[in-house]
């Protein structure tokens, strides 16, 4: 027992595994999109499920962003609970309207008659060279719409938990995944478990300094706070999860020990989360901070194509170590 | 193809004149000040709701427009928690979070009214999808315009409709006009149902000012949708006696009294109701009868409505989440 509970998988497993479960655990439920079918997802993420369920649990779709998302809605309405795949998140340009307009509202404007037991799964992030149209982190567009919920899965063992509890949800729930984290490895039970969703988690305790941050920016600030160890800086660093709702109670216990506070995205600084999370930060904790919030987020620019821009718009590490030693004048 | 009963033609009737008199007063109501927002009113087009529903049950969904009143009528709405939502009452089927246009019931298979122009064919895509996925024999009809032939997620719901051969009967309520654009200015063919050969689906066009034709129409559809036989595109030409939003049908600068006045001589209740007389099915004093006693309803809908309670402000957060 002990040794399954240290079997490892990747990321991109780890969603297979998730949406397998959702699978055999509601018959309600069906996984629809480009290229989840016959392919297994361009990503791999829904490989043999089509083998396992069926083409009318496992749906390709035409490349027909707004007709899928719609497709969404309208099952999700009638009573089914939809898995729907947007490959890239930079193609909710194609269906902001039914994303929008419809998902997030309907219930809403229907005086709460409606439910939308629909998940979206997405795929966001850069470092692989794919340019301005299929790298951004666009999370803030979602976490800006009532009615949504927002999810961002930075390790496997989250990824199939959050997957099963956005499932599970009766509200519709994005779950942002990251695109370089999906060889990423770790301990993963194979029972079927939720994370979940609007409590953060915090992966490393320290007194100094909080880091809050989410998605693959989680392990670049875990390396980050490694070094500033070495100089003696004890970086707490909390891995939101969930970013609407969001767990404004952790982010402010662990100000109130630490005093200073760096927000960390891979999204554009400005007007990104990172912007809301120090303004909440500084309403209900002005009195603990010794120093502003800090930000670190990419620069205002589209995300370059070649490898030596692409790295150079990227936070990293490094310059999360740059941000908190200048935050503790250190 | 089935001829209707007495019955039927007698329903589909009432339909009608439900609509129109809904309408006629709910005008009303906006011009004295009592309703606020934007009333986008389905004077004129009554044949096509009521030609459609009667076919439908409240296990089908529709998924309707902007121009949503008539569809909710037709589909079995009531007039007192309609107008209690017009009137932005805590009584109205939305509870006042939805007003005109996004006028809704779940529980009849109405999907809502909806303030984006094409946004309802995808999502009745999505309502097809459900009933196949379960095995029933229930269908989703969307009602879209002219205008609305332009967006391209009519388009993406039409080709996945045709593509998975799902229960969706599309009814384009062609009405000559996208908002004050006439067809001729935003579109360069005459019949939209001639984009049904585009997605493999069959494209039907009806008159959609005489209730029968439509009637017929939609029964072929929706049996067709029925059988598994998949999508049709049922272009009703039809025509709007107000303006785009409000009441007022004549002196508008974008088209002519007198274009007004040859639609209305073709006015679907007059002759349907000439028809019904012919056919020695509604007496002219019988449907005088049926207008009155809706007339009456209408009025009791809208005291139900004036003496409901505004929304408890307390409620403002509600239902933002399930």
């Amino acid at each position: 027992m002990a040794e399954a509970e240290q079997r490892e998988l990747t990321y991109v497993d780890a969603i297979i595994e998730g949406a397998r479960t959702i699978l055999i655990e509601q018959d309600n439920a069906f996984i629809a999109g480009e290229d989840v079918g016959g392919a297994g997802g361009v990503f791999g993420s829904y490989r043999g499920l089509l083998e396992e369920f069926g083409p009318e649990r496992v749906v390709d779709t035409p490349i027909s962003e707004e007709g899928i998302v719609g497709l969404g809605v309208g099952a999700a309405a009638t009573g089914l609970r939809p898995i729907i795949d947007i490959m890239f998140m930079d193609f909710m340009g194609e269906c902001m309207d039914e994303i929008a307009n419809q998902m997030a509202k309907m219930r809403y404007m229907f005086g709460g008659s409606a439910k939308l037991p629909v998940t979206v799964v997405t795929m966001s992030g850069g470092g692989r060279n794919l340019a301005a149209q299929h790298s951004q982190s666009l999370e803030a567009w979602l976490c800006h719409l009532p009615g949504l919920k927002v999810v961002a899965p930075s390790t496997p063992y989250d990824a199939k938990g959050l997957l099963i509890a956005a499932s599970r949800d009766d509200n519709p729930v994005f779950t942002v995944m990251n695109k370089m984290s999906l060889a990423n490895r770790g301990v993963v039970p194979e029972a079927s478990y939720e994370v979940p969703i609007g409590k953060a988690n915090v992966v490393r305790e320290g007194d100094d300094l909080t880091i809050i941050t989410y998605s693959r920016m989680v392990s670049e600030s875990l390396s980050a706070a490694d070094a500033l160890a070495q100089d003696g800086v004890e970086a707490e660093v909390i891995d939101l999860r969930s970013l609407q709702p969001m767990d404004t109670d952790t982010i402010i216990e662990s100000v109130a020990k630490t005093h200073r506070a760096v927000v960390v995205h891979e999204a554009v600084r400005f007007g990104g989360l990172g912007g809301e999370i120090a303004s909440q930060i500084q309403e209900l904790a002005f009195d603990e901070l010794d120093a502003p919030v800090s930000r670190v987020g990419a620069p205002f620019s589209p995300v370059p194509f070649s490898a030596v821009l692409e790295q150079t718009y990227l936070p990293n590490a490094d310059k999360i170590v740059a941000e908190s030693r200048s935050l503790i004048g250190a | 193809m089935s001829t209707p009963s007495d019955d039927v033609l007698l329903d589909i009737h009432r339909r009608m004149v439900r609509i129109r008199t809904f309408e006629t007063e709910a005008g009303r109501m906006a011009e004295a000040g009592k309703i606020p927002g934007a009333l986008h009113l389905y004077v004129g087009e009554e044949a096509v709701a009521a030609g459609v529903m009667v076919h439908l049950s409240n296990e089908d969904w529709i998924t309707s427009t902007h121009r949503g009143h008539g569809h909710l009528i037709a589909k079995g709405g009531e007039f007192d928690r309609m107008f209690a939502e017009l009137f932005g009452r805590a009584t109205g089927y939305c509870r006042g979070k939805g007003g005109s246009m996004h006028i809704s019931n779940m529980d009849l298979g109405m999907l809502g009214a909806n303030g984006i122009v094409g946004a309802g064919p995808p999502i009745a895509v999505g309502a097809a999808f459900s009933t196949k996925y379960r095995n029933t024999d229930r269908v989703a009809v969307t009602f879209f315009g002219d205008g609305a032939s332009n967006e391209g997620s009519f388009h993406e719901a039409a080709n996945m409709a045709a593509l998975y051969k799902l229960p969706v009967v599309f009814v384009c309520e062609n009405n000559g006009y996208g908002e004050y654009t006439p067809q001729a200015k935003h579109q360069a063919i005459v019949d939209v149902a001639d984009r049904a050969s585009g997605y493999g689906m069959p494209g039907v066009v009806v008159d959609g000012m005489d209730a029968m034709a439509v009637y017929e129409a939609a029964d072929a559809a929706i049996e067709r949708a029925r059988a598994g036989d998949g999508p049709t595109l049922l272009e009703c030409k039809t025509y709007r006696f107000f303006d785009h939003v409000g009441v007022r049908g004549m002196g508008l600068t974008y088209r002519t009294d007198e274009e007004l006045a040859e639609w209305q001589k073709r006015d679907p209740i007059h002759m349907f109701e000439a028809r019904l007389a012919e056919l020695d099915v509604l007496s002219k004093d019988s449907a005088q009868a049926i207008h009155e006693e809706v007339l009456a309803e209408v009025r009791a809908g809208i005291e139900f409505a004036e003496a409901s309670p505004t929304p408890d402000p307390d409620t403002l957060l509600d239902d933002v989440y399930a």
